[in-house]
């Protein structure tokens, strides 16, 4: 794509899913690595809620992916044959959702404006009424009559989609077990259905089809209505829900893979260096730590804003601005929160270098530089993991908060904390409008409750202190 | 034990000195004098001259770091890191660039703070702990698992939504209580219920799981065995041994936090109206009152390390087998 | 021994819980003010902002106003209740009157051209008998002697409030104190906002400033203290000076028929000189003790409690003057019951208490249960108060009217608009490409919509920066600006999208790109917004933009910055407001008069307008009487600036307030800040429609309550079981 445009935030995001990736082939070669994964692989939980923050991940992956839409072709009038705007892959999946915008609120699934106005009539008279909706509903003639059948009826049509794609996609499964284990394909079946497979293949399945029978669901009747209505200017809740998702995620992973480098290396040298490195770096992180983080990053913000400001010609659209405030927040945050992990490795590294064969490789006169890779470091990626997987849902958690104290993502961005920040207002009404803080908290839930679960399920997975309590 | 605590207190002075360079560095570079003087002399008709007026008062017309025009110490003395980092040293904060006394609002606003503060720490650890306890007696039950299901899905929901959904049920609905406000004395409590309510409610989730955690840790060790095998009851066991042993980390956990009481809770705070640290940081913030958020900031550090130090004290306290060296 | 101290013990509970279940009884669960209030002859209102100036000579935004103004009484007032606005003496005896001289000295007819006006001069006769508050500024002992103005520094360490000083002390308003305050207003040290502008008027003002820097910085060195107390009596201004006990003068340059507006505004309060004598004790600033937070005034009110923290409370000043309620108002007041307390002696209330509410939301849910007495409507309240009827008329909704809430509404005497900045090289300047570019997006920036969707049509669009009830201000037809409207059927129409693109096309920028570079057009919109509801607001905005294919960029950022651009005039396109001083063209004028440029002068034009006419003819306007060839020298004006478009003329927002049927004796009135002491309250009504309308709901409570029993119980069965077990 020639309009293609990469923003910070997404360069790291690649960087996040070639590391994700590198390390997978790593740990696959790796027993000690393996074996923790093939017990996250056999946990119920794991892969159930895998299958959910696979959805999300998916949907945070399309929308990562920026560029210029090409114009119609009858706007391409010389050299300028790209918008200006810059829209995700995913804005263009779901383009009705984001262009299909009313006047002001709307319940969701609704016909009508929830705001009387006056309404012009044929004859010319004025009435005060709700007037019907631009887009939503806009396909019924009588609202009354055929509403409620219509939605059952969508409903019905999504749910059917949802099981036919979910079927298929298990007798592919089971197709492929069965071609692998060379046994015959009904008795793969039943022994996946009676859940007597090692790895849950049966509760992947259902989690598959729930997850499937919502989206299509969702899909037939975000297509004619306002799925979770619309906000103060008539933008789509459904699809704000849906942009927030990236913004959920990075800041749930961003913020840890940036301070990772720096927590690692410092942890680990002030626990294997131990004396003066210790002492600096300990003081580096008590410094550091002692400072309240929201006055931190309050404070970071404000820095940023200005520097925006003075230099307001390198961002040029308002995605760019958001976009660098948000990899800022990231930043921040990370420096925030590198301090617990750094003092977790430090105490480990310590341990490790009393070991035998770390003892006897310094005897050797291997190189420090070699010890921290060969021997330290791959003894504590366990540790790094857990702590990655464990801080996700307190940061997804925290986006929220800091929006509130207006010290979080740009105003413009789509974010949950945004959506809940603005929602605010909006419980005040009368009659309450109560759709975007139940779409951000309906997301944010469920997506920080597969966090946890999962977390749950790696940490128990990885940490061998737990695993033999059990 | 005397000296072990005059050397901890004598390694947290480099902590603040760097605290305190740290928040120089990011609040004087930032935002230039010229920009608060702006901003706080109001809207209309502000003259280069009122500006310049305005610094002077308040001592920002000094240079950063180095006043060359000053002679001896003066070149290090006339400044504003001189005048305005250091003297936090002696706990002297100033005033707020809206000319208040720092010192006397942060006294005066503590006591809000720590009114939802203390109440919430205690009764939220009598309420997980016995919730924990009881996990940890059906543990291995459904009550179990359902108890854990529970703390977790608690856990996951976002502490805004406690918030925002119990003042508009308990208040608006119910008209049980004020809805935000707060009165000094014995008046205060009609405000601090729900506040504090709600403070519990969001910490249940991850309070029970981690004190279920302990607990567990502790059942699981030699000397409980032993003990059931002595043909102690359940009860008993958990009580006398499993509870004992567990309250070191759980107390020494709660000291940590004890000083960051004082801090206040932001959101809250802020909710709910009521006059605390937590609102007072916030306003500062929005009003970008950048005296009160340094004096905050270091408050905060100093807090913490307070914190460090009392945990360091508690352990030899309940274990006299760590020793402090 | 034992029995009876348990007996004693249960009575005690007994009797504790009776007490507790009384007070359940008494009033509503969810009253946020003591009991013992709740019969008292009180207002309560709220404030969202620690006031920062309480000092008059340093006040200068509403929120100050709104206690302020109720402290001190300047000479002059604005009559409550007739319209268009009417001054009225105040602490005067009567609204001065100028005489005016010429160079030498000459006595001029009142109808002298104003060219030959050199000086005008205003004598001003201030009411005998007037008090101070009681101030421990004015505690003085039996010699007469000042108690408290020779503190030792320990003494004043121990203080935190003015409540800490025991003796009060009070003195009659003199016109020395009235000519002191102005002295005030020329003292460099106290930074008033009007010391520039009233340097221009008031002879001498600005020398007698320099005197006052000089002697101070003089007095600094010697003392060696930071602020040491510089007593301004013994310095004489040239143009201001006392008569006698009961009369000063205070003399102008040329002639200036507004200056009696700037009487009413509390900069010329009277100020005692011993306020300063004591306020300036060394140690008393760090203590929070300073005019800034402890007014002393000759007003209805004093400020008894000021906690920014928790509320400020105003209390009925006992040395107050008195005034009378007015007895004359406008046609349809008597009806209105605005005069039922004519000729009673005001004020009506013993206290104000304003509590700190940052939020909306909680503003708004107190006063519907009946803990505020008034409330503006926010735009998202709006649906559940207000309704339009089947003709389009604004009511209030059934819920309100049930409540026996009422409705005010008033057109505000401000404007927001959206400002070009005319020093930047793509929407500014005189070009005509410019000048289309800012006409085309005045046409496609739907005020009319903006005031529907986020002011609930609170708002009327604005024709020019003149607000209704101004003079200058042409309704119906003849005010339209005919370069955004026409007129369809008799009323304005905005002109189509398509004339809009058309001159874009003239301008250069067919479909929004330059049809020089083939680019497509960029613009910038500075903004200092952030909160949640700004974000539907800057969509709302780039959709507009977008509209003539232009690219709207916004560049948020704090409003340090936002002053910095227009300051520096790199911002290129914003939105800002403007309020009323007083109610006269020139307050509107001057925002777009050239050598007010904010760039150039640091005035108070912040898109740097600049048009020779325009500029000629405001200096002539400026010092006119209201008449009709002022009148066409403004329409003139108007013209020229419809044409240049420096502004898309955005709005002016209309105030909606609602108060409960207790709160007696409302009249929107903008321009005067004084009116809390008209009001009067009915306490016993309030009191009663608080209990019936806040009763507490307790099942649910209860209902919670047996669900966790019920929780409980499965395990109990399992402990049973497991002890059970256990024995065997």
């Amino acid at each position: 794509m020639a309009g293609m445009v990469i923003l910070w935030t997404d360069f790291l995001v690649f960087v996040l899913v070639v590391v994700t990736t590198a390390f997978a082939i790593y740990a696959s070669k790796k027993e000690h690595l393996r074996a923790p994964w093939g017990r996250v692989i056999r946990s119920r939980t794991g892969m159930g809620t895998l299958v959910v923050l696979c959805f999300y991940l998916a949907i945070g992956l399309l929308d990562s992916i920026h560029f210029h839409p090409q114009l119609p072709a009858e706007e391409q009038g010389g050299e300028g044959k790209y918008s200006t705007e810059i829209i995700s892959l995913f804005d263009q999946m779901v383009d009705g959702l984001r262009t299909r915008q009313e006047k002001t609120y709307s319940a969701p699934l609704a016909v009508y404006l929830y705001a009387k106005e006056t309404i012009e009539l044929a004859d010319g008279t004025t009435v005060r009424d709700f007037p019907r909706l631009v887009h939503g509903g806009a396909h019924l003639t009588d609202p009354q009559q055929e509403w409620l059948p219509d939605v059952i009826q969508r409903t019905m049509l999504g749910s059917l989609k949802g099981i036919v794609v979910s079927l298929v996609l298990a007798n592919i499964l089971f197709m492929l077990i069965s071609m692998r284990s060379a046994r015959h394909f009904g008795q793969v079946a039943k022994e996946i259905i009676a859940g007597k497979t090692e790895i849950p293949w049966r509760v992947m399945l259902m989690t598959l089809t729930v997850v499937l029978v919502l989206l299509f669901s969702a899909m037939e009747l975000a297509r004619v209505y306002h799925l979770f209505g619309t906000d103060k200017v008539g933008e789509d809740v459904f699809y704000q829900a849906l942009k927030s998702i990236r913004t959920g995620l990075l800041i749930g992973t961003l913020t840890t893979l940036v301070m990772l480098p720096a927590a690692v290396l410092l942890g680990i040298m002030a626990g294997y260096f131990r004396g003066w490195v210790d002492d600096v770096i300990q003081y580096l992180y008590t410094t550091l730590n002692s400072i309240p983080g929201v006055l931190l990053i309050a404070a970071a913000i404000l820095m940023l804003q200005i520097y925006m400001s003075n230099h307001a010609e390198e961002f040029n659209s308002i995605v760019e601005r958001a976009d660098l405030r948000l990899l800022f927040l990231c930043i921040i945050l990370g420096v925030t929160s590198w301090t617990g992990l750094c003092r977790l490795l430090r105490g480990e590294a310590m341990k490790l270098r009393e070991i035998d064969y770390v003892q006897a490789a310094t005897a050797f006169g291997v190189g420090h530089f070699q010890i921290i890779m060969r021997h330290i470091l791959p003894n504590v990626l366990h540790i790094v993991l857990i702590t990655v997987v464990l801080d996700f849902s307190g940061l997804v958690l925290a986006e929220a908060v800091l929006s509130y104290v207006n010290i979080g993502v740009d105003p413009t961005m789509n974010s949950w904390g945004n959506m809940i920040n603005s929602a605010r207002l909006e419980m005040a009404r009368e009659p309450i409008v109560w759709w975007s803080l139940a779409a951000a908290m309906v997301f944010m839930f469920t997506l920080v409750l597969s966090a946890n679960l999962f977390s749950d399920v790696v940490r128990d997975a990885f940490d061998p202190r737990l695993r033999h309590n059990r | 034990m005397m000296a072990y605590i005059i050397r901890r207190i004598l390694y947290a002075i480099p902590i603040l000195v760097g605290v305190n360079v740290l928040t120089f560095l990011l609040f004087f570079v930032i935002n230039s004098p010229d920009d608060m003087a702006r901003m706080h002399l109001g809207m209309k008709r502000v003259t280069p001259e009122a500006v310049e007026n305005w610094k002077r008062e308040r001592g920002y017309d000094q240079p950063l770091l180095v006043n060359q025009s000053a002679s001896g110490t003066g070149k290090l003395t006339e400044t504003i890191f001189f005048q305005k980092s250091l003297k936090l040293f002696q706990f002297d904060f100033g005033t707020s660039d809206s000319g208040r006394d720092i010192g006397y609002d942060i006294s005066q606003r503590m006591w809000p703070s720590l009114a939802i503060a203390i109440p919430v720490l205690l009764i939220g650890l009598l309420v997980n702990i016995t919730y924990a306890l009881l996990i940890a007696f059906f543990r291995a039950t459904y009550i179990d698992f359902w108890s854990v299901v529970l703390c977790v899905v608690m856990m996951s929901i976002s502490g805004l939504f406690y918030i925002i959904g119990g003042q508009y049920l308990v208040s608006k609905l119910l008209h049980l209580v004020p809805i935000s406000g707060y009165d000094t004395g014995i008046s205060a409590i009609k405000f601090l219920v729900l506040p504090v309510i709600i403070g519990v409610i969001g910490g249940i989730g991850s309070g029970t799981r981690w004190y279920r955690t302990l607990f567990l840790e502790e059942i699981n060790k030699d000397y409980v065995r032993t003990a059931r095998a002595k043909g102690l009851s359940e009860t008993v066991v958990l009580f006398r041994h499993v509870l004992k042993n567990a309250m070191i980390p759980i107390l020494t956990g709660v000291v940590v936090v004890l000083p960051l009481l004082f801090m206040g809770s932001l959101i809250t705070e802020s909710f709910f109206g009521i006059p605390g640290l937590g609102s007072y940081t916030i306003d500062a913030i929005s009003s970008q009152d950048f005296a009160i958020v340094r004096a905050m900031v270091f408050l905060g550090s100093a807090l913490y390390i307070l914190g460090l130090i009392l945990t360091d004290i508690s352990y030899t306290l309940v274990d006299p087998r760590v020793r402090l060296s | 021994m034992q029995e009876r101290s348990s007996k004693r013990w249960y009575l005690l509970l007994l009797t504790a819980g009776l007490l507790l279940l009384n007070g359940c009884r008494e009033g509503a669960w969810n009253n946020p003010y003591p009991l013992s209030e709740s019969e008292q002859n009180i207002i309560y209102s709220s404030f969202s902002e620690r006031p920062k100036h309480l000092d008059p000579v340093r006040a200068y935004s509403s929120n100050e106003y709104a206690f302020i103004a109720q402290i001190y009484d300047p000479p002059l007032q604005y009559h409550f209740l007739k319209r268009p606005y009417l001054l009225e003496p105040l602490a005067a005896t009567a609204v001065p009157e100028a005489r005016y001289f010429d160079e030498q000295g000459n006595l001029l007819p009142m109808d002298a051209e104003p060219e030959q006006i050199a000086i005008s001069e205003y004598e001003i006769n201030i009411r005998p008998g007037m008090g101070y508050q009681p101030h421990p500024a004015l505690a003085a002992d039996q010699q007469g002697g000042y108690i408290y103005h020779h503190l030792g520094q320990a003494d004043i360490e121990e203080l935190n409030t003015l409540g800490d000083f025991t003796e009060t002390g009070t003195r009659e308003v003199v016109a020395e104190d009235y000519v002191y305050q102005i002295k005030r207003l020329a003292f460099p040290a106290l930074h008033s906002p009007i010391a520039g502008l009233m340097g221009e008027y008031i002879v001498g003002l600005d020398d007698f400033g320099k005197l006052l820097d000089r002697q101070y910085e003089q007095l600094k060195t010697e003392t060696g203290e930071d602020k040491p107390y510089l007593d301004l009596r013994q310095f004489d201004m040239e143009g201001v000076y006392a008569v006698d006990k009961y009369r000063y003068r205070i003399r102008l340059h040329g002639k200036y028929p507004q200056f009696v507006y700037w009487l009413a505004m509390p900069f010329f309060a009277p100020m005692p000189w011993e306020a300063d004598a004591f306020y300036s004790q060394p140690g008393m600033e760090a203590r929070n003790l300073s005019l800034d937070w402890y007014p002393i005034g000759s007003g209805p009110f004093m400020l008894s409690e000021n906690n920014p923290n928790l509320r400020m409370v105003l209390e009925r000043n006992p040395h107050f003057h008195g005034e009378a309620y007015p007895s004359e108002g406008d046609p349809g007041d008597r009806e209105l019951g605005l005069l039922d307390d004519a000729g009673k002696p005001m004020p009506f209330i013993d206290k104000a208490i304003y509590s700190l509410e940052k939020e909306t939301i909680p503003y708004w849910n107190k006063f519907l249960q009946g803990y505020y007495d008034t409330s503006g409507v926010s735009s998202d309240s709006f649906d559940q108060a207000v309704q339009f009827s089947d003709r389009g008329e604004l009511g209030l909704t059934e819920a309100m009217q049930a409540k026996g809430i009422e409705l005010m509404t008033d057109v505000t005497t401000s404007v927001y608009y959206m400002g070009f900045n005319m020093a930047d090289p793509v929407v500014g300047g005189d070009s005509e490409s410019a000048r289309l570019l800012r006409q085309a997006i005045s046409i496609a920036m739907d005020f009319e919509e903006y005031i529907s969707i986020f002011n609930n049509g609170r708002g009327i669009a604005a024709q020019s920066p003149l607000p209704p009830g101004i003079f200058g201000n042409r309704p119906g037809e003849a005010g339209i600006n005919q370069q955004v409207y026409d007129m369809v059927n008799g009323t304005p129409r905005r002109k189509g999208i398509d004339y809009a693109r058309q001159l874009m096309k003239q301008a250069g920028y067919a479909d929004g790109r330059d049809a020089k570079t083939g680019k497509s057009l960029i613009l910038y919109y500075d903004t200092t917004a952030s909160g949640p509801d700004d974000k539907a607001r800057l969509n709302w905005i780039r959709k507009q933009f977008a509209k003539l294919g232009i690219q709207l960029v916004i560049r948020a950022t704090d409003y340090n910055r936002f002053q910095e651009k227009t300051r520096k005039g790199t911002a290129q396109i914003f939105m800002w407001g403007w309020n009323a001083d007083y109610p006269d063209p020139e307050n509107f004028l001057f925002l777009l008069y050239g050598p007010n440029g904010k760039l150039e002068h640091g005035g108070e034009n912040a898109v740097n307008y600049s048009n020779a006419e325009f500029d000629q003819l405001f200096v002539q306007m400026k010092n006119m009487e209201n008449n009709s060839q002022r009148q066409q020298i403004i329409d003139r004006m108007i013209t020229i600036l419809q044409h240049d478009a420096p502004w898309v003329w955005g709005f002016h927002p209309k105030a909606f307030s609602l108060f409960h049927s207790w709160y007696k004796n409302v009249k929107p009135n903008l321009m005067a800040n004084n009116t809390l002491k008209y009001k009067r309250v009915d306490t016993a009504l309030r009191e009663q429609q608080r209990q019936a309308w806040n009763p507490p709901v307790v099942w649910p409570i209860v209902i919670i309550g047996l669900l966790l029993v019920l929780t409980v119980i499965p395990a109990v069965v399992l402990y049973r079981r497991h002890e059970r077990s256990a024995a065997r």
